[in-house]
């Protein structure tokens, strides 16, 4: 063996090696910000800007010698299937038509962070495929989202901080992506919290701000209990398995991973272990039923929810349950065609997060859900054996996703007077905002999944291989996620940007200090759509445009505020018009990527547009221990390439191990070796088809019902009680925010809380009262009749002494206090003659 | 017990420097306050420089050995000797001590609690020092007692005179019901001096000599132990003298009680009841994880509750040092090294938070919740410090909290010595919610005190704010004299004096130090507490 490392070693190289500075930068640089920010000329948002710049670069040279190790692998691949030939193994090799793909190990580099019970646990860079995708994917969309944030928050009485945060999330971020073990990833997952609720609370003198933070923080936080226990229970079932096999502890994510494929963990084990840290997974991903979260956190500036909310934090979820893979593959039984726990949560999520964005008024929260339905995707993926096109997945929805939030972003800044309402302040904005509108139309189609728009070779990869994999019910599912989408995202754009302008798009300026927030609920009696009264502006004239919630929202941002709007400074009385270039430059290079990213894994072309795959995907092959083992804590090494012995075939050849028999003895497997769905013409013309077919029903019926054209459709909800018993359950979110908020939280944090204090005062506390009483008479009757010498003896000396002091210090109290104390002694020393003669006797 | 015994002067110093303080101050006439001030602030840190120097000459290669060890003959009619050392559990603690109080006299410079009379505050003060200190260091049965029992007195004198309203009733409390677990764990001491031949106090006479005690007398005497220490800790359900006591306290009181006083008692168990009565200990464990549990919801509910932000905080400890106790019943190395940590942890952020509750109470003159609101409006650093410190107390990774939290969690996983897997384990799950709970009173708190608007009641008349965006502008400050004046109602709401940034920025620095580079402080436990775990194990078996 040592022969074939000798003979092969994969490349490696400064920036990979050196991947932890990707996230240490950032974290120097939000110290730098909270430091000397406010002093800068820039306010501090120059050093965020420079230290995502400079993570980006970095993240790039890393990108691109993980690409040349993977290459060299490949070539060396060669070499090392001609060495284990000379072992007399027979192995088809290239030209036979088989495919020796060597495992390409992650370069690690890592130090000691702390240690216990002996063992020393590490912090460091682990990098492989996955990690190089998202540390490069992080830092470019911080960067983009920061340049966004240079305009769009200018003058914000908190643009300092809020550059500081947002520095400080792209640095937790980073150090989950490259985390090379569950503690270090544990740390970036609640530093991205922390974040989550800083930025959710930007603006916290407004209480729903500060409220929808608190929630963000608190729901994510319910299902890190999950995380904490699910951890606790993966390290006790790996750690001895990782010390005796690998070196390494439980807490080590390869180690984790090859014990999981091992076949030596209990199934129980793992079992309960995938369900906990997947609980942690609902929470952070927005997933059914803790997704109630999200859609309150667009509360926050829409950078924040373009970057944290859409494109980033919110997949940690996915990231965690894709970093960690084999041990829900086992775990879930993924590898039989198990329907997995990660699958319905999934698949629920699609659809109920899809309907909720019919009836937002809103359009960060119609983006919101959507967000949330595409996690749910990513989820359903994973949970079906989906790896790669979920993971590909986050890639592709990063950059639309982002894009439309910014989109929405500019509307607010440049011709909504920082509404986000849709009927109230939008529509007819496409020939004002040509930009934005374009960049939003393209995503949009993206988003859908229209050809050749990026979301098309990932979402529908998904759906494909959840087909492929056996899952017929999941399928539909799919499909119907995916035409919900297309409609959802058919109302936003129609209300947005066709139609009549309407309020502040019109130029009307009655609600000058319109709220950012939304965070409120309204009553849902003022929802109804149609209703006869016309705006809320009385100098709107007949022609005047008309909003399409009428009645609404008339009430709900009057009395408060006056100022929390300076970060919108400028424009409040400007027509409508297309944003600066430093808004629509980001929105522009995203479109662009929206537009283009899908050819990075263009599995219908052929496999030599699967870039992700070759280079992503890690390999299911069985990788010798001992030249594993080199790799440990306290250095940085580069890593002798591990040949590829026994069955190293594809996973479509019918031999798989990984992930479905033990490995081999001596060898590990990182990876389990998932199938991929081999694209066919008829599906792709099946998914292309549903997606069109649901647009052009979705834009007929938005056509007919908010251009007032149908009068069978106008106030449809109203009519019909059916329809508008189903309307006030999306409305009112499935009631589960009513279940969170006014049953369980109420619950606890009152009567739960008050009787348990009363508990405490008025038994516990009475009882120790009534307890200090009766010795006192109980010591009165000792004193009285047991002799003293007992009590002077050498028992008590220092605390009579002391006594003794205090009498001397301060006489007020003290004679009681001395008293007390050799009255307890003297119990004390006669119960301690007692116990002493009963014991030794 | 094998010790190192170079420098052995050093202990005896560190712990006994600060009576010479008082004894100076005693011959100095009570109204030369600043006089008194700086004496007692010098003396202080004096007493820390020797800590320092300790910390410095500890070898670390070493930390499960005693070291700077001094056995001398103190009442030889009992076989008990002087005998000091430090290993690396005590050591954490006994730096903390020094640096804890060194801070709270600098704190007490500007911030004289109303009753005035800085002279016998000071002594006071280092009185309590000294018995902290050599809680830490003593290696003998009694002369523990002894320092344990010095603390009980200037503490009681601190809360009685120096505290609030209802300071007699809480002083009296704190006195008795602290004496009433003393008397105990005096019992338990002798008994287990008697059981083992009535040779020595000496605690590695007892380790070695302990664990041959029959089982059932180890289950009583670990019962007088418990009482004593949990009282101290404090542990449901003994934890009712803390609210008040905290409440009473002076800030000065409230932040040496948290940072060191409790941890006398966790202290108590992982030096003397658990080495000393392995089979007691594993008989108890159950009982001291299931109530240690149950102070972790139980303390995090009865912060729910409050509305009293000091209140709040002294719940807040009971459900701390629940996880603290938690990870000391599981009896593996884990849990106790976590434990540990967490006394170190808690200390530096509950006392933190009392600092803070002490500085809120100087300007708002309340700490009722509902009635302070936009504190980062009108103290911006203050209540970015709060927030820092609350983060902190819920256990976020990276700060101090998370590494006395998370793997106490996570050991109660995998409890030693044939501990029942399933009880523990199910306590794991329910200390893991706690950790939500802890969230939740916390970020409250926090919403409530900090976010929103400021109350009219703090604003009227000084025109400091109502969106004229000039309230992110730099607030005066008064300093010295000024901060003292406790008179009229309404003062300016000032952010933080740089006598409390001189204060404050230690914690806030170790909070985040210890956080990010936790191997520091473990790299000391962890071999002592190995080296611990396995004597137990000679005892107890795999």
């Amino acid at each position: 063996m040592m022969l074939a490392a000798d003979a092969a070693q994969l490349s490696s190289g400064w920036f990979l090696e050196n991947a932890w500075l990707i996230a240490l930068i950032p974290a120097i640089g939000f110290g730098l910000i909270i430091a000397f920010g406010k002093k800068m000329p820039m306010k501090g948002s120059e050093i965020g800007l420079l230290s995502m710049a400079a993570s980006t670069v970095l993240a790039s040279g890393a990108a691109v010698q993980w690409i040349q190790r993977t290459d060299s692998a490949d070539k060396g691949g060669e070499e090392a299937v001609g060495l284990i030939q000379a072992f007399g193994r027979s192995v088809p090799t290239v030209s036979e038509g088989g495919e020796v793909e060597p495992f390409i190990e992650p370069v690690v580099s890592t130090w000691v962070w702390w240690q216990n019970s002996g063992l020393e646990f590490g912090i460091g860079s682990s990098v492989d495929g996955l990690a190089i995708l998202l540390l490069w994917l992080v830092a470019f969309i911080s960067l983009l989202v920061q340049v966004f944030s240079l305009d769009y928050v200018r003058g914000d009485r908190r643009y300092t901080h809020f550059f500081a945060a947002l520095t400080l999330f792209s640095a937790g971020m980073l150090v989950m992506v490259m985390a090379e073990n569950m503690v270090q990833l544990i740390l970036g997952w609640e530093i991205m919290g922390l974040c989550s609720f800083m930025l959710i609370g930007h603006w916290w003198e407004e209480y729903p701000n500060a409220r929808a933070a608190l929630k963000a923080f608190f729901t994510v936080r319910v299902g890190d209990v999950g995380l904490l226990v699910g951890t606790a229970i993966i390290f006790f079932g790996a750690n001895q398995w990782a010390v005796d096999n690998l070196d390494s502890n439980g807490f080590n994510i390869a180690a984790i991973q090859a014990w999981a494929l091992s076949g030596e963990g209990s199934h129980i084990l793992l079992l309960m272990g995938a369900i906990a840290l997947f609980i942690a997974c609902i929470g952070k991903s927005g997933q059914f039923p803790l997704h109630t979260w999200l859609p309150d956190a667009m509360a926050g500036p829409t950078p924040v929810s373009s970057l944290l909310h859409s494109s980033t934090m919110v997949v940690a979820g996915v990231f965690l349950v894709a970093r960690i893979y084999p041990v829900f593959w086992q775990g879930f039984n993924i590898d039989n065609g198990g329907l997995s726990f990660i699958a319905v949560i999934g698949g629920i999520t699609i659809v109920i997060a899809a309907l909720l964005a019919f009836v937002q008024d809103d359009i960060k929260k119609v983006l919101a859900y959507s967000t949330v339905s595409q996690l749910g995707y990513m989820m359903l993926g994973l949970g079906t054996g989906a790896w790669l096109p979920a993971v590909f997945h986050i890639f592709t929805h990063a950059f639309f996703k982002c894009c439309l939030f910014l989109c929405a972003g500019s509307i607010s800044h440049s011709a909504s007077h920082h509404s986000f309402d849709m009927k109230k302040d939008m529509g007819g904005l496409r020939k004002k905002m040509p930009f934005t509108f374009a960049a939003w139309i393209v995503s949009t189609l993206a988003l859908a999944g229209i050809f050749p728009f990026a979301g098309f070779w990932s979402k529908d990869e998904i759906i494909d291989n959840v087909g492929n994999n056996g899952y017929d019910f999941l399928l539909i599912v799919g499909f119907g996620g995916a035409a919900l989408t297309a409609m959802y995202m058919t109302r936003a754009t129609y209300l947005t940007f066709f139609g009549e302008p309407r309020g502040a798009a019109a130029g009307l300026h009655d609600h000058d200090d319109f709220d950012d927030t939304h965070a409120e609920e309204h009553e849902m009696e003022l929802l109804t759509v149609g209703a006869p009264e016309g705006p809320t502006a009385e100098e709107a004239a007949a022609d005047a445009p008309r909003s399409l919630s009428a009645a609404t929202n008339t009430d709900h941002h009057d009395d408060h505020h006056d100022d929390h709007h300076d970060d919108h400074h400028d424009d409040h009385h400007a027509e409508p018009h297309e944003s600066g270039p430093l808004l629509l430059i980001p929105i522009l290079v995203l479109a662009f990527l929206a537009t283009i990213s899908g050819f990075a894994n263009a599995t219908p072309l052929g496999e030599e547009w699967e870039s992700i795959k070759k280079y992503v995907e890690p390999r299911p092959v069985e990788v010798p221990i001992e030249d594993y083992l080199a790799q440990g804590a306290g250095e940085s090494l580069q890593l002798v390439m591990p040949t590829a012995t026994g069955d190293a075939l594809t996973a479509d050849d019918g031999a798989k191990v990984c992930g479905f028999e033990t490995p081999a003895a001596g060898t590990v497997c990182f990876f389990p070796a998932v199938t991929h769905a081999v694209p066919k013409l008829s599906k792709i013309l099946a998914a292309t088809a549903t997606v069109v077919i649901a647009f052009a029903v979705a834009i007929a019926f938005n056509v007919a019902y908010y251009g007032r054209r149908n009068k069978h459709l106008v106030g449809l909800t109203e009519r019909s009680r059916t329809l508008r018993g189903g309307y006030l359950f999306l409305k009112n979110k499935y009631y589960l925010d009513a279940l969170y908020e006014n049953v369980i939280v109420r619950w606890v944090a009152h009567p739960i809380a008050k009787a348990a204090y009363w508990m405490n005062q008025k038994i516990i506390d009475a009882t120790v009262d009534g307890v200090g009483k009766s010795t006192r008479r109980t010591g009165q009757w000792v004193y009285d009749n047991i002799d003293q010498k007992v009590v002077d003896g050498a028992v008590n000396g220092s605390g009579f002494v002391a006594s003794e002091t205090g009498h001397g210090l301060q006489p007020v109290q003290s004679g009681k206090v001395s008293q007390y104390g050799a009255l307890l002694f003297g119990a004390a020393a006669v119960g301690a003659i007692v116990l002493v003669i009963v014991n030794v006797s | 017990m094998e010790t190192l015994t170079d420098q052995n002067w050093l202990l005896s110093v560190g712990v006994f420097l600060p009576l010479v303080g008082v004894l100076v101050m005693m011959f100095i006439p009570r109204d030369d306050e600043s006089t008194h001030k700086t004496i007692g602030i010098v003396t202080a840190g004096a007493t820390l420089v020797i800590g320092l120097i300790t910390l410095l000459n500890f070898d670390y290669d070493q930390s499960e050995k005693l070291q700077f060890f001094v056995d001398a003959e103190w009442i030889p009619v009992i076989n008990s000797n002087y005998t000091v050392g430090l290993d690396g559990i005590s050591l954490p603690l006994y730096v903390l001590s020094m640096a804890v109080t060194f801070l709270v006299m600098i704190y007490t410079w500007d911030n004289m609690p109303d009753a005035g009379n800085p002279k016998a505050f000071y002594m006071l003060m280092l009185v309590l020092q000294t018995g902290m200190a050599g809680t830490f260091v003593a290696q003998d049965l009694i002369l523990f007692f002894v320092f344990f029992e010095v603390v009980l007195l200037p503490m009681y004198f601190m809360i009685g005179v120096w505290g609030g309203e209802n300071r007699k009733y809480a002083s009296l409390k704190f006195f008795l019901y602290t004496m009433f677990g003393s008397a105990f764990m005096l019992v338990a001491f002798l008994a287990l001096f008697f059981q083992t031949d009535a040779v020595s106090f000496g605690f590695a006479h007892l380790v070695d000599a302990g664990a041959s005690v029959d089982r059932d007398v180890q289950i009583w005497i670990f019962a007088g132990m418990f009482l004593g220490f949990a009282v101290k800790v404090p542990m449901f359900p003994f934890h009712t003298w803390l609210p008040d006591a905290h409440t009473q306290a002076p800030t000065q009181g409230s932040v040496i009680l948290a940072a060191i006083l409790l941890k006398l008692g966790t202290y108590g168990f992982v030096r003397i009841a658990i080495p000393m009565l392995p089979e007691g200990a594993k008989a108890w464990a159950p009982v001291i994880g299931i109530l240690a549990v149950i102070g972790i919801i139980y303390g995090a509910l009865g912060c729910l509750a409050q509305t009293d932000m000091k209140r709040l905080i002294a719940f807040s400890s009971v459900a701390h040092m629940g996880f603290v106790m938690l990870g000391i019943a599981t009896l593996t190395e884990f849990g106790i090294n976590a434990a540990i940590f967490g006394m170190v942890a808690h200390g530096l952020i509950t006392g933190m938070l009392f600092f803070l509750a002490g500085s809120v109470k100087h300007r708002y003159h309340t700490l009722e919740i509902k009635r302070l609101s936009g504190m980062l409006v009108q103290a911006p650093r203050l209540g970015w410090i709060l927030g820092f410190s609350a983060m902190a107390s819920l256990g976020l990774p990276g700060l101090a909290g998370f590494w006395g939290e998370f793997p106490v969690i996570l050991s109660a996983y995998n409890p030693n010595f044939g501990l029942s897997e399933e009880l523990f384990r199910t306590l794991m799950v329910i200390a893991a919610v706690g950790t939500v709970l802890a969230a939740a009173y916390l970020l409250w708190l926090y919403q409530r005190t900090a976010f929103g608007e400021p109350s009219d009641e703090f604003t009227s008349g000084h025109g400091s704010s109502d969106g004229d965006g000039a309230h992110h502008g730099a607030t005066p400050q008064p300093v010295g004299a000024a901060v003292n004046d406790d008179a009229d109602h309404g003062d300016e709401i000032y952010d933080v004096t740089p006598i409390e940034w001189v204060a404050w920025t230690p914690f806030l620095v170790f909070i985040v130090v210890f956080g990010v580079y936790p191997q520091l402080m473990f790299q000391v436990i962890d071999p002592a507490v190995t080296d611990m775990v396995a004597r137990l194990g000679e005892t107890l078996g795999p």
